[in-house]
């Protein structure tokens, strides 16, 4: 009995949350008493799984085939149900990326079990984990335990746990190859190479305060009111998505998991709810400012100061406070 | 082209979220509800794909009696037909369930391309479409940005972390899950809703479709989550508010 973990890698540079998941797969085997393995997949994974293998693991799983090159979800899963089928894990546990998105799911019901996602929080009862999550809109946490046979399937949300905490070994895990049997049909998606459109015109990443608007904004008529007090604080104006995809600002001002980050010294969001694909593009600010109308916001989580009230009464006064300060 | 898409019905966006006597799931008496944000988009794109290459729209659902007006929504809107899985398990079922029954009602029938939204704004699982196509045995995409059916074949651009892209190709049948902003979605218009009235709806029980209802997941208790960090609120009118902030700004967190 073993949790696993999954790792993720991209041509050969680890996903930055492989090693959190790596921290959460460490005190899930501690608190069930088993044994602890990491699994890598790709192909020419050598060198990763030798990387891997410095940190306290009872054994790093290489499944290495020239198929694997690039994700595919028929290939991955194959992979890792080879990996379940040798292992028999209790737990299989994944950074929760836009891949494990993608495979995840497919993974749990190919094998007929649970796939508990992006979890924040994980603890233990009598051996058995309960996972919180976030739930309607991040609005409230659910404590979520697997049914059914093992093994279970989690993933952990991006900043959940802490990859400084996976501690490294007293020596090297041994390293186990798996090989497994890929044909030309067995893979049905082919997939291209990354690529970005237009290569975003500007770079938020560079600015000390940023106004964020999200849809409280109401209409794109408004947006100049945001505006005027970014240009008052002397700081760029930015937006969550839904913003950006009905076009009311460029999609190069999207902060969020599928836009940019941003840790200016202030932001200040306007009318956006916090969910959790908008605060890990901007949670490292290092003073958030939040105006919303609902108190029971998640954005509130997270936010140093906090103004409960309808922005479009609250911004004209920001602007005129300033205008009278210059 | 036949084209299934899995619409879900949800509390509205600005609904106030009360946990239910028993702490594990919400009440849902007197809050409006709405079609999900992503299944919006998921209808749309159906639409423009049967309006270029002829076929059949059919929105699906699993919901209780309720979820009748998204369906009547999505038929309005110009869906040809619709399914209803009718059962007040749905309105908190998990993924596992939801799919079986979304699985049994779709695979009765031939199927070229299956669109679900990429997560529910409710639960937010985010896996209710990868594990249905798992379930029908048909590849699938997710977080779809473009759709370009052409010689049996989908070409696809699905959006990967931070801003990038990639094309995703897969072969008739498949199932796709949309992110939203992939298109822009169209209103009813008062023809469509009059018309709706006289499109047929077909009614399934679980029992109809004999779904396997053991649950993999369990939601056990829902709280309003613990503040991560000491917020100051401020309070006041609008002036008094603004000028606490700005000397809060200055002075204290000296980020202005
Ligand atoms: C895979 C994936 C990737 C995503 N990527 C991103 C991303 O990169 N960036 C991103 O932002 N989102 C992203 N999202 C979407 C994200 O989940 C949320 O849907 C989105 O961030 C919500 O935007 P919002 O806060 O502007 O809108 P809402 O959630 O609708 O919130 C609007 C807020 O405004 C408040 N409000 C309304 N009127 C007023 C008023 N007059 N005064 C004050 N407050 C008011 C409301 O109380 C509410 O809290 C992604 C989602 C997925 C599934
Ligand atoms: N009860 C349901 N009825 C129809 N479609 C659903 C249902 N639940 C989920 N879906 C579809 O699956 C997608 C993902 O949902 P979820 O896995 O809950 O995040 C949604 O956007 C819908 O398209």
């Amino acid at each position: 009995m073993s949790v696993l973990v999954v790792t993720e890698h991209h041509r050969g540079t680890w996903h930055r949350i492989s090693m959190e998941a790596v921290a959460a797969g460490q005190q899930a085997a501690q608190a069930m008493q088993c044994s602890l393995a990491a699994a890598v997949v790709g192909s020419d994974v050598g060198g990763l799984a030798g990387d891997l293998a410095r940190k306290r693991l009872s054994e790093v799983v290489a499944i290495d085939h020239p198929q694997l090159a690039a994700y595919s979800a028929d290939g991955y899963a194959a992979a890792l149900r080879k990996a379940i089928d040798d292992l028999r894990p209790r737990l299989v546990l994944f950074p929760h990326t836009y891949q494990v998105r993608d495979l995840a799911p497919k993974l749990a019901a190919s094998v007929g079990t649970a796939f508990v996602s992006d979890a924040v929080g994980m603890r233990f009862e009598g051996g058995e984990p309960i996972f919180v999550r976030q739930m309607f809109q991040g609005k409230l946490h659910a404590d979520v335990v697997p049914r059914g046979a093992p093994p279970h399937i989690a993933s952990v949300q991006s900043g959940a746990f802490r990859a400084e905490s996976a501690a490294d070994g007293d020596g090297p895990a041994p390293v186990r190859r798996l090989a497994i049997a890929l044909g030309e049909g067995d893979v049905r998606s082919q997939t291209g190479q990354p690529y970005q459109d237009a290569k975003d015109a500007v770079d938020l990443s560079a600015a000390k305060i940023i106004v964020s608007v999200g849809r409280g904004i109401r209409e794109p008529g408004n947006i100049p009111l945001a505006e005027a007090l970014a240009r008052a604080l002397g700081g760029e104006l930015a937006a969550s998505r839904p913003i950006c995809d009905s076009g009311w600002l460029p999609l190069d001002r999207q902060i969020g998991s599928s836009g940019q980050t941003v840790s200016p010294d202030l932001y200040l969001a306007l009318g956006i709810s916090g969910a959790i694909q908008h605060v890990v593009g901007m949670k490292g600010s290092k003073t958030i400012v939040a105006v919303n109308k609902d108190s029971g916001a998640p954005i509130f989580e997270i936010a140093d100061y906090g103004i409960v009230a309808d922005l479009f009464d609250v911004v004209p006064k920001l602007v005129e406070v300033l205008g009278e300060s210059d | 082209m036949k084209i299934f898409v899995c619409v879900k019905q949800v509390m509205s966006r600005d609904a106030a979220v009360r946990v239910d006597g028993d702490g594990s799931w919400v009440r849902d008496d007197g809050v409006a509800f709405e079609t999900n944000e992503p299944d919006t988009f998921a209808l749309e794109e159906g639409l423009r794909l049967r309006e270029k290459h002829g076929g059949e729209v059919v929105a699906v659902t699993a919901g209780p009696a309720r979820a009748s007006s998204t369906l009547r929504e999505a038929l309005a809107k110009g869906a040809d037909r619709a399914i209803h899985i009718q059962d007040n398990r749905f309105a908190r079922a998990d993924t596992h369930i939801t799919a079986a029954a979304l699985a049994a009602a779709i695979g009765r029938e031939p199927h070229d391309l299956i669109l679900t939204g990429l997560q529910s704004d409710d639960a937010g699982y985010g896996q209710t479409g990868v594990i249905l196509a798992e379930m029908l045995g048909l590849p699938h995409a997710t977080i779809i940005m473009k759709i370009e059916a052409s010689g049996g074949q989908f070409r696809c651009k699905r959006e990967l972390e931070a801003g990038w892209f990639q094309t995703v190709t897969l072969p008739q049948p498949a199932l796709l899950t949309i992110q939203s902003g992939i298109n822009k979605v169209r209103y009813a218009t008062l023809m469509g809703i009059k018309k709706a009235r006289r499109k047929p709806v077909r009614r399934y029980s679980s029992a109809d479709l004999g779904i396997d209802t053991q649950p993999r997941q369990e939601v056990q208790r829902l709280y309003q989550p613990q503040q991560g960090k000491q917020t100051e609120f401020l309070e006041g009118s609008a002036r008094e508010v603004a000028d606490q902030l700005l000397s809060k700004l200055r002075f204290e967190a000296r980020v202005i």
